[in-house]
């Protein structure tokens, strides 16, 4: 007797084999995936290679280039701007990482007390990271005026300075002030994911912890941090890439100024490709970015693999 | 080793009272059960033992000693969560190790008291494991570990239990009786399953809508149930309720249920003739008597468990559930004869749900 597949078969084998085309895993996966890639290869792998290209050329802007290896990076090898860029990079990441995850953390732990208006205060903390950057940036911008400056006018107010603070005239201000305004930015995001993690930690653990004898310390020691290091792992890794990569921030407020104190890698190579022409100088500064960020992407990876405790069954 | 002392305690949640004033001693050495449905308070009790939950009102004494402003970690009790709260990132050791580290107890304490533990627990193979690798059991008694490594005053038992499968669930039921057996350590365990607490308990407190209903020994709650909460609460199957009148002739009672059939019931006192009451008769105390004996019942359903056959009836309307250790053939829809047990007939009071008590023998 002839099952129903076979019958089919021999009723239509043309249509049989279409039906079985089409039903294949791995052709719809691949049209699935389709528009995916396409996107991808559009709007991160051609901009990307492009970037690598033009940094391998003395391209202009209205004048083709040609090829020319490492010329561009010999170059900026000597170049003591592009080196102050790459330090005030690393000093502008390193710094606002490590106070934003400190900030950030403290505030993502007041946050996870009861308290009243949770949802309100939650929301309002959300502000900054909420406001375009170039808004917060000018707002800041009018903060640090040299004449206006509310901080200056409220510290003579006080008596506590006579003359106007030089927030963005003086090289180290300008740094700290610049950083100041990328904390400022950078915290909700930390505290708000921080916050998620610290949620999904049950209370009966601090419960029993309680009954062990923990104090509060101890709790945050042994529960709060080591529970939560998976997500302390992801988000740092994005905060670090987001502060390193800073553009907008650095461009509306100070441009770089003064005497390239706060040149970042990105608004120098901007200035470099963009403002002076030279695309294929300022390829090369943005490329020289990529084995920084490749570390920071390293580091989540391994930050992100499961530990061993998170492994095997689940736990309810 | 001490005995909780539990005088007139009050618990409101905000301006919510949730229990109303609860007395309950538990001597030295005792298991005692909290047994009640969801929402009745023995969960919130057993926190406050704990001291994770503020006393609103009354006292708690461990050992003695007025806890009610005694910090958790000072009162010297340890307790098993329901879903365990091991710690995720630790390994069993770790975990059942936790609070002897915490208190900065020498190494070899700290090893000594885990590996006898483990010992007791058969985890001694899984000590380097973390508890996700672990089965619903074995986590259990990883919990348990945690307590027992503390050598409390106390134990407190959290629904232990509720997680596990039902044959597990078994299993563990005698391992923490055995586990007490030997240790002997005063514990309060709470649960909404009345078999555990039958089988567990030395004594059981009945809790219902934050009051203790009844406090006893299991067999005499069983027995005699002073109300019908527990009297419905106590028992599975759970024991018939039939609402009738009183009819008293002389020292001879019987209870007249909506057709005019009359319950054959004992003697009671006090209670004058046409008071409305609730007859209740377990499933088991009926006599099975199919040649027109007893009261008659249509079958309506018959389940056979293999040891006993429960029967399904209807008997002038109402429900009525019996349990036969003998194999009868029963069909439904047919007739049955079911004869109480007068002895075991307890009749409450329709309006208080409070036992009448038969009047005292002479």
């Amino acid at each position: 007797m002839a099952t129903i597949a076979e019958r089919e078969e021999v009723a239509a084998p043309a249509a049989w084999h279409w039906t079985r085309v089409r039903n294949n895993r791995n052709f719809l996966g691949f049209w699935f995936m389709l528009p995916a890639a396409a996107f991808l290869l559009l709007f991160l792998t051609y901009p990307l290679g492009l970037g690598i290209w033009l940094s391998f050329t003395d391209t202009r802007i209205g004048r083709d280039g040609v090829f020319i290896g490492l010329e561009n990076f010999v170059w900026l090898a000597d170049d003591p701007v592009f080196w102050l860029s790459v330090f005030n990079t690393f000093l502008y990441t390193i710094v606002a990482s490590v106070i934003k995850f400190a900030l950030g953390f403290y505030l993502a732990i007041l946050l996870n007390n009861h308290m009243p208006f949770k949802a309100f205060i939650r929301a309002i903390v959300l502000l900054p990271f909420i406001v375009p950057t170039v808004l917060s940036a000018i707002a800041f911008w009018w903060i640090y005026d040299t004449q206006f400056s509310i901080i200056s006018w409220s510290l003579t107010k006080l008596g506590l300075i006579t003359e106007n603070i030089n927030f963005l005239g003086e090289p180290n201000n300008a740094r700290a002030s610049v950083i100041f305004a990328n904390i400022w930015r950078g915290i909700p995001f930390v505290a708000i994911t921080l916050l998620a993690g610290l949620q999904t930690i049950p209370a009966s653990l601090y419960e029993a912890a309680t009954i062990d004898g923990a104090s509060r310390w101890q709790m945050f020691r042994h529960i709060t941090y080591p529970m939560l290091t998976p997500i302390i792992a992801v988000v740092m890794t994005f905060s670090v890439l987001f502060t390193f990569t800073d553009f907008q921030l650095i461009y509306a407020m100070t441009r770089g100024g003064p005497i390239n104190a706060t040149h970042l890698m990105a608004t120098l190579s901007f200035q470099r490709a963009i403002l002076g022409g030279n695309l294929g100088e300022g390829a090369a500064i943005s490329t020289a970015m990529i084995p920084f960020l490749l570390g920071a992407i390293m580091f989540s990876w391994f930050g992100l693999q499961k530990r061993k405790w998170q492994q095997g069954e689940a736990d309810d | 080793m001490a005995g909780v002392e539990i005088r007139d305690v009050r618990k409101a949640f905000g301006k919510t009272p949730v229990i109303h004033g609860v007395d309950i001693d538990i001597a030295d050495g005792e298991f005692v059960v909290l047994v009640g449905p969801s929402g009745c308070g023995k969960s919130t009790l057993l926190r406050m033992i704990a001291g994770l939950e503020q006393i609103t009102g009354g006292e708690i004494a461990i050992g003695g000693r007025v806890v009610n402003m005694v910090p958790p970690k000072e009162r010297d009790v340890a307790m098993v969560f329901q879903n365990y709260a091991l710690y995720p990132h630790m390994t069993v050791y770790d975990n059942m190790a936790f609070s002897l580290k915490l208190r900065r107890a020498p190494k070899s304490l700290v090893d000594e008291r885990v590996r006898r533990a483990a010992d007791i627990l058969n985890l001694g193979e899984y000590l380097e494991r973390y508890p996700r690798q672990l089965s619903g059991g074995q986590r259990q008694r990883v919990a348990m570990g945690r307590a027992i490594v503390r050598d409390p005053q106390v134990f407190l038992f959290d629904e232990p239990l509720s997680n596990l499968d039902a044959k597990l669930r078994v299993q563990m039921r005698t391992e923490i009786k055995e586990l007490h057996q030997r240790l002997r350590t005063t514990t309060v365990y709470v649960t909404h399953d009345q078999i555990e607490a039958m089988t567990m308990a030395d004594r059981i407190v009945v809790m219902h809508d934050g009051l203790v209903e009844q406090i006893g020994q299991p067999l005499d709650l069983y027995d005699e149930p002073n109300n019908l909460f527990v009297a419905g609460f106590i028992g599975s199957p759970a024991m018939n309720f039939i609402e009738g009148t009183l009819r008293r002739n002389g020292a001879a009672a019987a209870v007249e249920i909506g057709d005019g059939t009359r319950l054959p019931a004992p003697p009671v006192n006090g209670h004058a003739d046409g008071a409305k009451v609730v007859y209740g008769i377990r499933p088991e105390h009926f006599a099975y008597g199919n040649n027109g004996g007893g009261l008659n019942a249509e079958v309506v359903v018959v389940e056979p468990t293999g040891t006993e056959i429960q029967v399904m009836s209807k008997l002038a309307g109402q429900d009525i559930c019996a349990v036969f250790r003998e194999r009868h053939d029963l069909t439904p829809g047919q007739t049955l004869g079911l004869s109480p047990a007068l002895d075991k007939v307890h009749l409450f009071d329709a309006a208080t749900g409070q036992h009448l008590r038969p009047p005292p023998s002479t």
